[in-house]
């Protein structure tokens, strides 16, 4: 039975680079890996092909009439050290369901054999869970650890929180569990404190702080990872660390506690990072104050 | 009508209480406000059914109601013969509504009437996933293609349209430019609204969006222009209606949506007065040229020979002396015709006891032809009817009758069971239940594949088909097995 992961986590944070990175790493400690791209951008195993994968199961079922038409070698190519890639795909922005898109396109890869023979299956999953249809690989009890990726921003800390909840909402009636936390660091105030209050508040645990190197950009640019671009430098280490510990992880995934808005808010405000209403207000007034003295 | 005589609310208050009874609390409470009998209130000289309506139905239990895309596809729109009536979206909303209700017409199906055909853009995963509208962009050239003599397209949504947010609207404009026809679309989606109702709502306003000054018909009005909305034609119903109004001196200018044509509806505000049989499912078209046009609307009703006579009077009452003459001449014509029918089946059916359950008219509007009769309605209900058709109610019916609003299997079972009418009317969905529990039937939606039953010859036909059923000599041979021996 292979290993089904997902990486989760706020849109634009860095879920589909990490976890490219992250399989680059896992696959040189002898793993064989499958890349399911959920999002219809299909730009998840964009680093592993070094190329942006054209053919998508639901492009090409859309060409072919019905996703029954298609053979499996059709979608799935192979990229570094022969990590297998597929990308669901989907519509255009604004026009039919990427939701629905998704559900077809993982049965689809399912029934026609592709997790077969693999140690990993790897769900890259749109960041909002916006509808049924991207719940599917939390669901269907299709991915068993998802992994969020996250930073000490605000807006991608309460994007962790909320998929805490959809986790918890599929924990009783499936087998998912929460993996841990991986924040990338935006270097933001107090950053690795905040990732592992979070972190414990929500009953998990930050698994590894990737710090920020511009080394990762210089792979992306020429669609590598950086295992593959920098073998030896200290971000590629850094990624080998992160695919030891989720390699070591197995198994060891908690039921979330996703805590309420306020609980988070005060939080931050402990945290230094949101402001109560009176330190707002008081500073407003200062403000005020100030510019009425000027004028 | 004999509206002094009474039902037995007590006996119809305990039966009530009865049928409550078998209900979980939550249900129970809920079902409560729909079941009731006519109380009259002395100090304010009305009436009232005192029942809620136009929710939703309660989980769990069996209702009747259609869902919306039925409202539109199934009552406003798909009787319109000449234009052609998309079931976009997976081929199964089509597939169960192909042929639509008995709503005739006159017409070659195929060549230029479409009223029987089933079209659906059958939906495959790739449209939700990708989107119908190329699907359908192409559909309505070949359509146009195959059809060259229709008028017309409407395309009525399913379900997943609404769902996956498609831009039907866009696709209508821009496939009206180029075919140089009208393209409708409905947004009819199923899950709208609690029952059928809405979709005859929102098929009520994409004629206001989409048909009306559209175009500029040539029409040279006269002053006895008249608007026919909302008879369907069920069994050919509207055709004698139209020959009685024309008998007396108006003219039809249209006739919706059975056996119309899209041009009938398109000069509509060119008429000078609007005449309404079905309110419930039209009376918001009727309203909007009310307000835009200044057409005023006139509810009437042709069901049995009093109503006949006095809608006829009400109408002629919007026109001079010559229409109002020519009315009174029209009714005595037909008297003859009325007396010989009731001399042949009153005396058969006088005193019968009649349980109707059907739409959002009939209920009320079949009222006073079994009246007429001599028949007796002791409980009534609808499907889909809302508060004013309710309150339009008592003035049908007795004080004491039970009234039943969205009426579950379970209840209405246990009501005939407990009333015992020598007849009940309502659907297919009830017919052969109640025959086998002894009761004559006849269907109230189709008329049991008969009719017509508006106008005079409508009555002749409707008699004759209530007498078939509850005198039918089959019912003298129905002994229960464990009495036959």
């Amino acid at each position: 039975m292979p290993r089904h992961i997902a990486f989760s986590g706020k849109g634009g944070i860095g879920k589909s680079t990490t976890s490219q990175n992250t399989l680059a790493a896992l696959v040189e400690m002898g793993q064989k890996i499958l890349i399911v791209g959920c999002d219809p951008k299909a730009d998840s195993t964009r680093l592993i092909l070094n190329t942006k994968l054209q053919d998508t199961v639901l492009h090409l079922a859309a060409k072919a009439g019905s996703v029954e038409d298609l053979e499996l070698e059709d979608v799935m190519k192979v990229g570094y050290k022969g990590i297998k890639c597929t990308e669901a795909g989907g519509p255009e922005p604004g026009v039919g369901c990427a939701g629905r898109g998704v559900i077809t396109a993982i049965n689809f890869l399912e029934e026609n054999g592709a997790y077969d023979d693999v140690d990993y299956v790897s769900y890259d999953v749109l960041g909002d869970v916006v509808c049924g249809g991207f719940a599917m690989p939390i669901r269907e009890n299709k991915a068993q650890e998802i992994y969020i990726v996250m930073s000490g921003e605000m807006m991608a800390l309460f994007a962790a929180n909320n998929i805490a909840k959809g986790i918890l909402k599929y924990a009783g009636s499936g087998g998912v569990r929460l993996g841990g936390l991986i924040c990338n660091e935006r270097q933001t105030d107090r950053e690795l404190e905040l990732a592992e209050a979070l972190a414990a508040r929500i009953n998990t645990k930050l698994i590894h702080f990737v710090p920020r190197d511009n080394v990762v950009q210089h792979a992306e640019l020429r669609r590598q990872t950086v295992i593959q671009y920098k073998p030896d430098c200290q971000q590629a280490q850094e990624y080998r660390q992160l695919a030891v510990k989720i390699h070591d992880n197995c198994g060891k995934g908690t039921i979330p506690a996703p805590i309420s808005m306020e609980e988070l808010e005060d939080m931050l405000i402990e945290f230094g990072i949101m402001k109560t209403e009176e330190q707002q207000l008081a500073e407003l007034q200062a403000k005020e104050t100030s510019l009425c003295s000027a004028g | 009508m004999s509206l002094d005589d009474q039902n037995d609310a007590a006996f119809h208050e305990d039966i009530i209480k009865e049928v409550l009874a078998q209900y979980p609390e939550k249900a129970a409470k809920k079902r409560a406000r729909h079941l009731n009998v006519i109380k009259s209130d002395e100090e304010a000289g009305s009436s009232s059914c005192g029942v809620k309506s136009n929710v939703k139905s309660v989980p769990g239990v069996m209702t009747i109601r259609g869902c919306a895309y039925a409202g539109s596809k199934g009552v406003v729109w798909g009787p319109v013969k000449d234009m052609l009536h998309i079931s976009h979206g997976p081929v199964g909303c089509g597939q169960y509504s192909w042929s639509q209700r008995r709503n005739y017409f006159t017409g070659t199906v195929g060549i230029d009437s479409f009223v029987t055909m089933q079209i659906t853009s059958d939906f495959q995963e790739r449209d939700i996933v990708f989107g119908g509208d190329k699907n359908l962009d192409k559909m309505l050239d070949e359509l146009n293609e195959l059809f060259p003599l229709s008028n017309g397209i409407s395309v009525q949504s399913e379900c997943p349209i609404g769902l996956i947010g498609d831009d039907i609207e866009a696709v209508a404009k821009k496939k009206n430019k180029e075919l140089g026809k009208p393209v409708v679309p409905v947004r009819c989606e199923g899950f709208r609204g609690v029952s059928q109702s809405l979709g005859h709502h929102i098929a009520n306003d994409a004629i206001r969006d989409w048909v009306f000054d559209k175009t500029s018909a040539e029409w040279e009005t006269g002053p006895y222009d008249v608007n026919l909305i909302a008879d369907y034609n069920i069994g050919g119903d509207a055709w004698p209606s139209r020959r009685l109004l024309e008998e007396m001196g108006l003219r039809v200018i249209g006739s919706w949506s059975g056996d119309a044509t899209l041009a009938e509806m398109e000069r509509a505000p060119k008429a000078r007065l609007n005449l309404i049989h079905c309110y419930r499912s039209m009376n918001y078209i009727c309203r909007h040229m009310e307000e835009k046009y200044n057409i005023p609307w006139v509810e009437y009703n042709f069901f049995g020979p009093s109503q006949i006579a006095k809608s006829l009077r009400k109408i002629a009452s919007q026109f001079d002396e010559t229409i109002q003459q020519k009315a009174e001449e029209v009714i005595a014509k037909y008297q003859p015709l009325v007396d010989a029918v009731l001399a042949k089946y009153k005396p058969r059916l006088e005193g019968k006891k009649v349980m109707l359950y059907v739409g959002g008219l009939r209920p009320r509007h079949v009222a006073d032809a079994y009246d007429d009769l001599g028949m007796n309605i002791v409980g009534t209900g609808y499907e889909f009817a809302h508060n004013d058709d309710y309150q339009r109610t008592t003035d049908y019916l007795k004080d004491g009758t039970l009234i039943y609003d969205d009426v579950s299997g379970y209840e209405l079972e246990k009501f005939i069971e407990k009333i015992r009418p020598d007849l009940v009317g309502s659907g297919i969905k009830e017919k052969y239940a109640t025959q086998k529990m002894g009761v004559p039937f006849r269907q109230m939606h189709s008329w049991d594949y008969s009719g017509p039953y508006h106008g005079y010859d409508g009555f002749a036909i409707f008699a004759r088909d209530m007498d078939m059923a509850i005198n039918s000599p089959v019912w003298s041979k129905f002994k229960a097995p464990w009495k036959a021996a």
